[in-house]
């Protein structure tokens, strides 16, 4: 179990550039794609360390993923690097059909993620990727809190023969895993913290926002128990329904849609199990804009109070249903 | 001169692409279901490429020196499957399970399930892009196979295959040859003077490669010989991708089917299958 000690601040793609400039050394199927944000997501660190390894494919994202299909034919591991939003959903046919359809061993690192993208707004934001990636048949989806998660949820994706969805977000935020103790499995929840009252389960960067949360609660007096799902799909359904039997409750936290991600697919496991009251939290059905990150959190109702106000609802309901 | 492959003379290759159009019209017909101009428009091409020019035994099909083959106008696999069935893949008698449930030859190519397919296909515009792929990777790991890939001119409609385009380029893959199967004809398309009249779906192909600098060939579809000539000439290209504009009939070889849009995906009649087959001087089993 993690604490809820916070560390200092990195950001995901510094972590992402570096390991994957390691990996690139290290494993001599491993080749970066870019298309023409190298310098923003930091896969320009392999260019200037392995520039032998780094591909520009330029602004043109269709291509970039069918390259990477024949690539991976030849027995490279292709990691295809952009902006979630244009990788999922610029060049979605070309994910199902040339990548996961066949199986290829193609890496998609879907960067920016989220509302936080360096106040460009509604088109750079990516609030979808999760929901729409986990449609695709033979595709691993994965989300990341910290710097030691992603560079072990990288590792596991070079290990992995087959089609990966990365989730990455671009600012820095407070580390919460211990290098040296911290693992990945695809389909297991991480306990960070055990608690009776409730169960809040976050994803990506809504983890870390979410530690602050299960704070101000514990100082309210309400036990939360707190699971890190850095793995959509598959997804940990034994720590979810074990969730919902010990605690009776379950709030879900997310830098997305409400429709179709972690929300959705907690709640699917809920109510084929074991139904409990639940709420989500993420990005209701609006458009968004560009902004400062606080005011964009605050906006959008996914910053730490209303984490907090949705736990504390849901216990309510909770204990009127008994 | 490419090793594990059978050099058939033209003769030979002549009467292998009139078995070839016998197997898609009786297939399709058989099926029920299926595209039927495009398959007899890349005939040749394809017959001279596996019987040919192309480096592969289908007794390896994973061989990782081998040459690969990306079909990119994947709806005409029928057409694929009856060459690749001719030359040993797999049995002729299998060509009756095409489109059938569990079948190995899917309406569009799947490379899970038919050994000998380098890519799954049939979503217009994309097998170029993963043609592409191998061809650098085959620059990028030092191996020497070469790259074949058929388009269509009505494929080429889709914004992906100028992207490839440009990247081939870009990345100077001189082991990539792509063949357009010109034939003039899409599903729908504009209409032009006539009500059976369309109009051709791209407009100068040759200006359009040449300045995404390419090395552009122009040749006879249906001409084996000068197919063969046209694969020579690519193969001598250094430092350039090549791209040979095939000018080709949808329909060839039937003349109730040439040149008309309406057979690009239409199943003959069981007295229509016999009238294809005596054009194509196919009437009497072989």
């Amino acid at each position: 179990m993690a604490t809820l000690q916070l560390g200092p601040a990195t950001a995901m793609r510094d972590v992402f550039g570096q390991t994957l400039l390691e990996l690139s050394r290290k494993d001599p199927r491993v080749y970066a794609l870019d298309g023409d944000l190298g310098t923003s997501t930091k896969l320009d660190v392999v260019e200037s360390g392995n520039p032998e390894k780094f591909l520009q494919m330029g602004i043109a994202e269709q291509n970039m993923i069918g390259v990477a299909a024949g690539l991976a034919t030849t027995g490279l591991q292709p990691w295809v690097c952009s902006f979630a939003t244009f990788i999922v959903k610029r060049a979605l046919d070309q994910i199902f059909v040339t990548v996961a359809q066949p199986r290829l061993d193609v890496k998609f690192i879907g960067a920016y993620s989220g509302l936080l993208t360096g106040l460009t707004g509604k088109t750079h934001q990516g609030l979808e990727d999760l929901a729409i990636m986990r449609t695709i048949p033979h595709m691993m989806v994965f989300a990341p809190a910290d710097a030691a998660d992603v560079r072990k949820v990288m590792e596991f994706a070079n290990r992995y023969h087959g089609p990966v969805y990365i989730r990455l977000a671009r600012d820095p935020l407070p580390n919460l895993f211990d290098e040296r103790t911290h693992g990945f499995e695809p389909g297991k929840a991480v306990l960070v913290r055990d608690g009776g009252d409730v169960t809040l389960i976050a994803t990506g960067t809504q983890t870390i926002r979410s530690v602050e949360a299960v704070k101000r609660l514990e100082e309210r007096g309400i036990d939360v128990r707190l699971l890190h799902m850095p793995s959509i799909k598959p997804i940990d359904v034994q720590a979810i329904v074990q969730a919902a039997e010990q605690t009776g409750a379950v709030v879900t936290a997310e830098e997305h849609t409400i429709y179709g991600g972690l929300g959705s697919a907690v709640a699917e496991v809920l109510a084929e199990h074991r139904p409990v009251p639940m709420l989500r939290v993420g990005v209701k059905d609006r458009n968004s804009e560009s902004g400062p990150n606080d005011a964009l959190l605050k906006k959008y109702e996914i910053d730490t109070e209303h984490i907090v106000q949705a736990v504390e609802t849901i216990v309510r309901r909770k204990g009127n249903a008994r | 001169m490419r090793s594990g492959t059978p050099q058939a003379n033209a003769k030979e290759l002549e009467r292998i692409a009139a078995q070839t159009r016998r197997l898609v019209l009786e297939t399709i017909h058989h099926a029920g279901a299926g595209h039927i101009g495009g398959p007899l428009s890349v005939t040749e091409i394809l017959v001279t490429l596996y019987f040919r020019e192309m480096s592969i035994d289908p007794q390896r099909p994973r061989d990782p020196d081998r040459d690969r083959f990306v079909l990119s106008k994947g709806h005409s696999a029928v057409a694929l499957y009856s060459v690749m069935a001719l030359r040993g893949y797999f049995p002729v008698e299998e060509l009756k399970t095409f489109d059938k449930l569990d079948s190995r030859l899917q309406a569009h190519p799947d490379m899970t399930v038919l050994p000998g397919l380098d890519m799954s296909t049939g979503s217009l515009g994309q097998g170029i892009s993963a043609a592409v792929g191998m061809a650098l990777g085959a620059k990028l790991t030092g191996r020497t196979y070469r790259v074949y890939c058929v388009i269509g001119d009505g494929e080429s409609q889709e914004g992906q295959v100028w992207e490839a385009a440009d990247i081939a380029s870009k990345y100077r893959l001189d082991n990539l040859l792509v063949i357009m199967d010109h034939n003039r004809l899409q599903q729908y398309g504009w209409r032009g003077d006539g009500e059976k009249q369309r109009l051709d779906p791209v407009r100068s192909p040759k200006e359009r490669w040449q300045a995404f600098g390419w090395h552009v060939l122009e040749t006879d579809g249906h001409d084996i010989n000068k197919l063969l000539e046209s694969y020579d000439e690519a193969r001598q290209m250094k430092g350039k991708p090549t791209i040979i504009i095939a000018h080709t009939v949808k329909g060839k070889g039937v003349s109730f089917m040439e040149n008309n849009y309406v057979w690009h995906a239409k199943v003959p009649t069981a007295e229509e299958l016999r009238l294809a087959l005596a054009e194509i001087g196919q009437g009497v089993e072989v």
